[in-house]
């Protein structure tokens, strides 16, 4: 089977690009690991109502027009499917119901998002502590509230607005340890674009009201550690030189969300460094094209924007494939007529005061701490090695097993990036990423050995 | 810079010989372009075979084993090696008589180290096994290591025996001048009496550098590594006729490999797995142990290794330069071979001439232009 | 519906995933590969593999992305994973 485009991910970016293309006639799939359209921020969003529908805000409703357009827009839809990897050419190798198959295209898309950024501290692997989004995604698809002590650390709109969306189901928040520091000069000399957006500005205001009137918000803290037998039952903290200590039994943390950048850097594109976020983005041209003809990248997996970005850049992208389809489609015009660049400047327009009202932490990793979650590497082992290493995270890599778990480096990555800079004294920008190695989602042996009756497919 | 000594890269074959001459009383600087171990030495299964070897290379392998048993007295270090075994497979009535021709033959050379197994004896080695495969060649001596410990291993040895070791140092010319090798590195320019050249899969560019062009092709071997399971399978398995090597690693991390070959990128610089031709050696794989079959893959990758026309290694002084010593070529078996490779190395180092018969790796095999006679 | 999760049966509802199953089941836990030490699903959106749980006799799937499914059996996983799986 051969596809003009292959769309990877079916949010915002991915849906808005599929209807784009349909609309110009090219044949298009859309892949997507979720069982159902809407990526993670419109997650369930077909499917929940009334109250649910209420609390999740007007930024979920959108969704539901989009889901539906996309439903219609007659592009085929593989939902539980695993992309595993990508050939240049361009061939993608699919997984679903255990069984791997080879589909061809013309263009590849990715629309696949972000993650959240992880930041390792002690107790960060224990039952009971999870990602802010972990929670916000049990809230869209099955209503789950955190039950218990549960607590909140982290900075950013992602657990204000959960944090908004809890109470309003009648969740309840033990306490909020914000972990941003005070807006610096950075920050505000980015006003001037944020003012474009007031409504936007307004929004987070209200949040952070709704919050403080709900529970206790600690501030001005560090050292920050879970404990627990077997599972969390406390934190603790440093406050003004002195350690407080909380009992807890959820602890729902968050630190900013980096764009997915596994599949573009197993294909080896080249990637730019944000010295703001302290991430790689690919680097796209004016229509999201990468480094390599014909793949694409739309939504935050380029670059952290938010739904609104991501639809239109998903647009933008389909235009672009479009024209590389057929180079006398006039893409300029339509992305005119579109008013895109316009609104695209608009939805953007809060980013850099988000940015630099919220940095990455800086706080350097304490050596106990277990850096990667599935070899159990402790800062301090990789420390070791990186001081006598050449600095490349690879290096480290090969020499404590960090990043060669079934996460293949999505915990870790950036953060023995870091280390390595710390170890050499150099910024991190000037330390490279973990060389990423098929398949991008851990196949079986049996999928593979299947493989080999495959030449025909396509 | 200057040294005695310049080795041109940092893979196992450059720090086994560096290690080796230093201990000897000879100044040594090493320069890898990336980091120790980046291709080849990283990439390899670590197979520490004796089996199924080119006899030409059998007195260097059986040095080798010997040394690999006693590997703390080298590098301070087992490196990870268990002497688990190594097995090939015979899956039908054809490979089972390929192998017991192949080791009456050896026996008739006067080499002991293999022997003929049975189907019943291979079922209690490992008994995971297919119930289809009739037996096959043995040698309990063999078995294998941790590649990134040996690496490790051996650069801690050689860093205490005094050598400098440059990483991130690429070399963009050598030339001889009044007896001298002059380097140009992007490290600064490097002055040796003596160059070894073990570039790996780029040991041609240094020889065409040194003005002693070579045929030499690389080999991209895929290697697939699975998620940490129970132990179940202790020695490493072969199967004769099938691209199939199989271990299991202390962590319980399958990996399988056996040369089955990726895609090198045109700038001859970097390879991709290519996953329908692994489909050969995975499938191999679970043919002979069908209970593996659901195991998930965690991480592939395609390991760049110089091969030569006769896949055996070029090892020895070149026909074109003084002062040069080349050690490259081992066409992915090299890995068993690294301490009596970096012996011999360093014996032509410090004495000019070493006890082994070095004419099968000789240079001139490959040499691009013959002399005129 | 119910599913089972490690032999026992317990409520699950349409729309959410085995991951989030095992956020409620007790004991339903996942033994790290390395130290056996207990964890449960980090991220749920298929980038920390700490939901990884045998599904009908698939071991090691990502929880977060398989729905349930009535009668599904969910069973964790203690340490490197069994061959038989």
């Amino acid at each position: 089977m051969k596809y003009d485009v292959v769309v990877i991910g079916a949010g915002p970016a991915g849906m808005s690009a599929a209807i784009r293309l349909r609309k110009n006639g090219s044949s298009v799939v859309v892949i997507d690991e979720q069982p159902a359209p809407g990526g993670q921020i419109w997650r369930g969003v077909e499917r929940n109502s009334g109250p649910m529908a209420e609390a999740l805000g007007t930024d979920y409703r959108e969704g539901a027009a989009l889901v539906q357009a996309f439903r219609a827009c007659g592009a085929d839809y593989m939902p539980e499917t695993q992309v595993w990897q990508i050939e240049e050419g361009w061939h993608l190798f699919l997984t679903s119901g255990g069984k791997a198959r080879r589909i061809g295209a013309r263009v590849v898309l990715l629309a696949n998002g972000a993650q959240e950024r992880p930041v390792p501290f002690p107790g960060w692997t224990l039952p009971g502590v999870m990602t802010v989004g972990a929670a916000q995604i049990l809230l869209k698809s099955g209503g789950m509230l955190p039950q218990g002590d549960v607590w909140i650390a982290g900075a950013g709109p992602l657990p204000l607005l959960y944090a908004t969306q809890l109470l309003g189901l009648e969740g309840r928040i033990a306490g909020f340890l914000d972990t941003s520091r005070k807006p610096g000069l950075a920050a505000l000399t980015k006003l001037t674009g944020a003012w474009r957006d007031i409504l936007g500005l307004l929004k987070g205001a209200r949040w952070l009201r709704d919050l403080r009137k709900s529970g206790k918000m600690v501030r001005g803290f560090h050292d920050l550690r879970a404990g627990g037998d077997g599972r969390l039952q406390y934190l603790e903290w440093l406050s003004a030189g002195e350690r407080r200590k909380v009992k807890a039994d959820i602890l729902l943390v968050h630190e900013g969300v980096v764009p997915r950048i596994h599949e573009t850097m197993a294909l080896g594109c080249a990637h730019e460094w944000n010295e703001l976020q302290n991430y790689f983005t690919p680097q796209l041209d004016g229509w999201g094209e990468t480094s390599k003809a014909g793949l694409f990248v739309a939504g935050d997996a380029g670059g952290i924007g938010g739904w609104l970005a991501a639809t239109l850049s998903g647009e933008i992208a389909g235009l672009g494939i479009t024209k590389h389809l057929d180079a006398s489609f006039d893409a300029e015009g339509e992305r005119h007529k579109a008013g895109l660049d316009k609104r695209l400047a608009s939805a953007r327009a809060l980013r850099p005061f988000l940015d630099a009202l919220y940095p990455p932490p800086m706080a350097s990793i304490a050596d106990e701490v277990i850096v990667c979650r599935c070899e159990e590497v402790t800062a301090a082992q990789i420390r070791s090695v990186a001081k006598v290493s050449a600095p490349d995270p690879n290096a480290v890599k090969a020499a404590t097993r960090c990043g060669m778990g079934p996460c293949q480096g999505r915990q870790c990555g950036y953060t023995v990036q870091a280390l390595v800079a710390e170890a050499h004294g150099i910024p991190p920008r000037d330390v490279s990423f973990f060389n990423i190695r098929p398949p991008l989602k851990p196949v079986t042996l049996g999928e593979i050995a299947a493989l080999g009756d495959l030449e025909d497919v396509s | 810079m200057n040294a005695d000594l310049l080795v041109i890269g940092g893979g196992l074959h450059g720090l086994s010989a560096a290690l080796q001459s230093a201990r000897r009383g000879v100044s040594v600087i090493l320069v890898e372009r990336h980091f120790l171990g980046r291709h080849a030495s990283g990439a390899t299964a670590a197979g520490v075979r004796t089996l199924g070897r080119d006899p030409a290379e059998l007195p260097l392998s059986l040095e080798a084993a010997g040394i690999w048993h006693e590997m703390n007295a080298l590098v301070g270090d087992d490196c990870g090696f268990i002497a688990c075994g190594q097995l090939q497979v015979a899956e039908d009535e054809v490979a089972l008589a390929k192998i017991q021709a192949r080791i009456r033959g050896l026996v008739g050379k006067g080499f002991a180290h293999e022997k003929v197994i049975g189907r019943d004896e291979m079922r209690e080695l490992v008994p995971d096994l297919s119930p289809h495969c009739l037996g096959g060649a043995w040698v309990a001596g063999d078995g294998s290591a941790d590649p990134h410990r040996t690496i490790i291993a051996f650069r801690d040895a050689a860093l205490r025996a005094g050598v400098k070791i440059v990483e991130q140092c690429l070399l963009t010319g050598l030339q001889r001048h009044s007896g001298r090798w002059i380097a140009e590195t992007s490290a600064g320019v490097i002055e040796a009496g003596t160059v070894v050249n073990a570039g790996g899969a780029w040991a041609d560019r240094v020889a065409e550098l040194a003005g002693e062009p070579v045929r030499q092709s690389i080999r991209t071997s895929m290697m697939v590594v699975t998620e940490r399971t129970q132990a179940r399978v202790k020695p490493v398995v072969s199967s004769l006729g099938r691209k199939l090597s199989f271990k299991q690693t202390a962590q319980g991390t399958m990996v399988i490999g056996g040369g089955s070959q990726g895609r090198l990128a045109s700038d001859r610089q970097s390879a991709s797995v290519d996953f329908v031709a692994l489909a050969a050696s995975v499938g191999a794989a679970v043919r002979l142990f069908p209970a593996l079959k659901g195991l998930r893959i965690v991480r592939t990758w395609a390991g760049m290794e110089a091969m030569t026309e006769d896949h055996l290694p070029v090892i020895g002084f070149s026909r074109k330069a003084t002062g040069l010593i080349h050690a490259f070529g081992f066409s992915g078996h090299g890995f068993q071979l690294v301490p009596s490779v970096g012996r011999v190395v360093a014996d032509l180092v410090c004495e000019g001439r070493t006890n082994l018969d070095l004419g099968a790796f000789d240079v001139e095999r490959l040499a691009k232009e013959r002399a005129v006679a | 519906m119910t599913v089972l999760v490690n032999g026992v049966e317990i409520g699950a509802w349409n729309g959410e995933t085995v991951a989030s199953v095992l956020l409620r089941a007790p004991g339903a836990g996942r033994g790290s590969t390395v130290s056996r030490t207990p964890r449960l699903p980090y991220c749920q959106m298929g980038v920390c593999f700490e939901c990884l749980v045998t599904v009908d006799g698939n071991a090691s799937m990502q929880g977060c992305l398989v729905p349930v499914a009535p009668g599904m059996r969910i069973e964790s996983q203690h340490g490197p994973r069994e061959i038989s799986k």
